[in-house]
């Protein structure tokens, strides 16, 4: 059986894809058989950060309209062993997303998977409630920033009332708050919110802190998930993230500032 | 002497603004989060009645419903202007 695992946000833009990709990778990376699935219906972008936009045939919707097989619509990713991707319809009407069809996709993908990342797309309504519905685990990316916050407190809300595991009255959907685009510059300035306050207001488990990084457009330029990237900060955040997932005792890094290295301090003209 | 401790003290930071709003936004959120659906068009309704009496603002009143083993209590709170 597979452990899902929700990747969700509430707010838009705030990292879902590139965190679902980059911790889909990383788990298929430590030896587990993953499939990442795009409930972005009509936005999907998904496979242009996992690099296969190109071997796209048919979609999730595909499949639950019976178009298409499931082993039709999955897509091998290239670099990684053990890792598939599951896209979204790029053109179909999101109401064609419906909880039985999803509901069937996920039970036939629990007996090959050991684990299913679901990218959620931003807002609470349908789309968004479906893709956390029949989560396991939810990774509930969070920028340092008042309305990212606000609305991760939302999505708490409906993790606890609106999802299979609430209405069933089974043990609750176990939470993991996920912070990206940290500035430690900022917060160090006093101008975005620390790390304790987020975690602070929130009350969740913190999984992972992941910096502001320029190798995050780096990686979607190149269609490489960034966990690719281990000479990276994000990429190795994103890893330490994925070993925590996997219950391991990981310390946090990149929270700090930090002081320029000694390469930047003599031929960056900074002062030390 | 009163420079120096103007100097001192140091502008509100913006992030310790944000934690401040975030707080009350949170628990605002969270005292909703278990209330029957109906709550939120009772407290209106309610509003209204009370505005065909007297004028009180949007925020002068307070609904919340609380819950133990064997029955519920619904609280309102309305804060009335004061008497000219
Ligand atoms: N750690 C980071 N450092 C720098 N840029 C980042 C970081 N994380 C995400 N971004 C950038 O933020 C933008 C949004 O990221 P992404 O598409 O992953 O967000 P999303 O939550 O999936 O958005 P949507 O709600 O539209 O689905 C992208 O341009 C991405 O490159
Ligand atoms: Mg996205």
């Amino acid at each position: 059986m597979a452990k899902i695992i929700v990747v969700t946000s509430g707010k838009g833009g705030v990292g879902k894809t590139t965190s679902a990709a980059a911790i889909a990778t990383g788990l298929a990376l430590r030896g587990n058989k993953t499939v990442v699935i795009d409930f972005d219906v009509g936005l999907r972008n998904l496979d242009l950060i996992m690099g296969c936009e190109r071997r796209v045939v048919y979609d999730l919707i595909n499949v639950i309209q019976g178009e298409a097989g499931l082993n039709q619509a999955l897509i091998r990713d290239k670099r990684t062993e053990n890792l598939h991707i599951l896209p979204a319809s790029q053109t179909r009407d999101k109401e064609a997303l419906t909880p039985e069809g999803v509901e069937k996709v996920l039970e036939t993908l629990s007996q090959e998977y050991d684990f299913i990342v679901c990218d959620s797309p931003a807002g609470i309504e349908h789309g968004a409630q479906l893709a956390m519905y029949f989560a396991d685990e939810a990774i509930v990316v969070t920028n340092p920033e008042v309305s990212s916050v606000r609305d991760s407190d939302r999505i708490l809300g409906l993790l606890a009332s609106k999802t299979r595991r609430a209405e069933r009255s089974e043990p609750p959907v176990r939470e993991h708050l996920l912070i990206t685009r940290y500035d430690p510059n900022r917060v160090t300035s006093g101008d975005m919110l620390t790390l304790e306050d987020v975690r602070e207001i929130l009350a969740i488990n913190l999984v992972g802190l992941i910096p502001e990084s320029e190798a995050v457009l780096r990686a979607s330029n190149q269609g490489v998930p960034v966990v690719h990237d281990m000479d990276s900060d994000a990429g190795q955040a994103y890893a330490d993230t994925v070993s925590r997932l996997l219950g391991e005792d990981v310390p946090l890094r990149f929270h700090e500032y930090q002081k320029k290295g000694l390469l930047s301090r003599m031929f960056g003209g900074g002062r030390r | 002497m009163k420079l120096l401790e103007f100097l001192k003290r140091e502008r509100k930071k913006s992030a310790s603004v944000a934690k401040e709003r975030l707080q009350i936004i949170v628990a605002h959120q969270r005292g909703q989060r278990d209330q029957p659906d109906y709550m939120p068009m009772l407290e209106k309704e309610l509003l209204e009645v009370i505005r065909r009496y007297v004028q009180v603002d949007q925020d002068a009143i307070n609904i919340s419903l609380d819950s133990d083993n064997d029955c519920s209590v619904l609280e309102l709170n309305v804060t009335l202007p004061r008497d000219e």
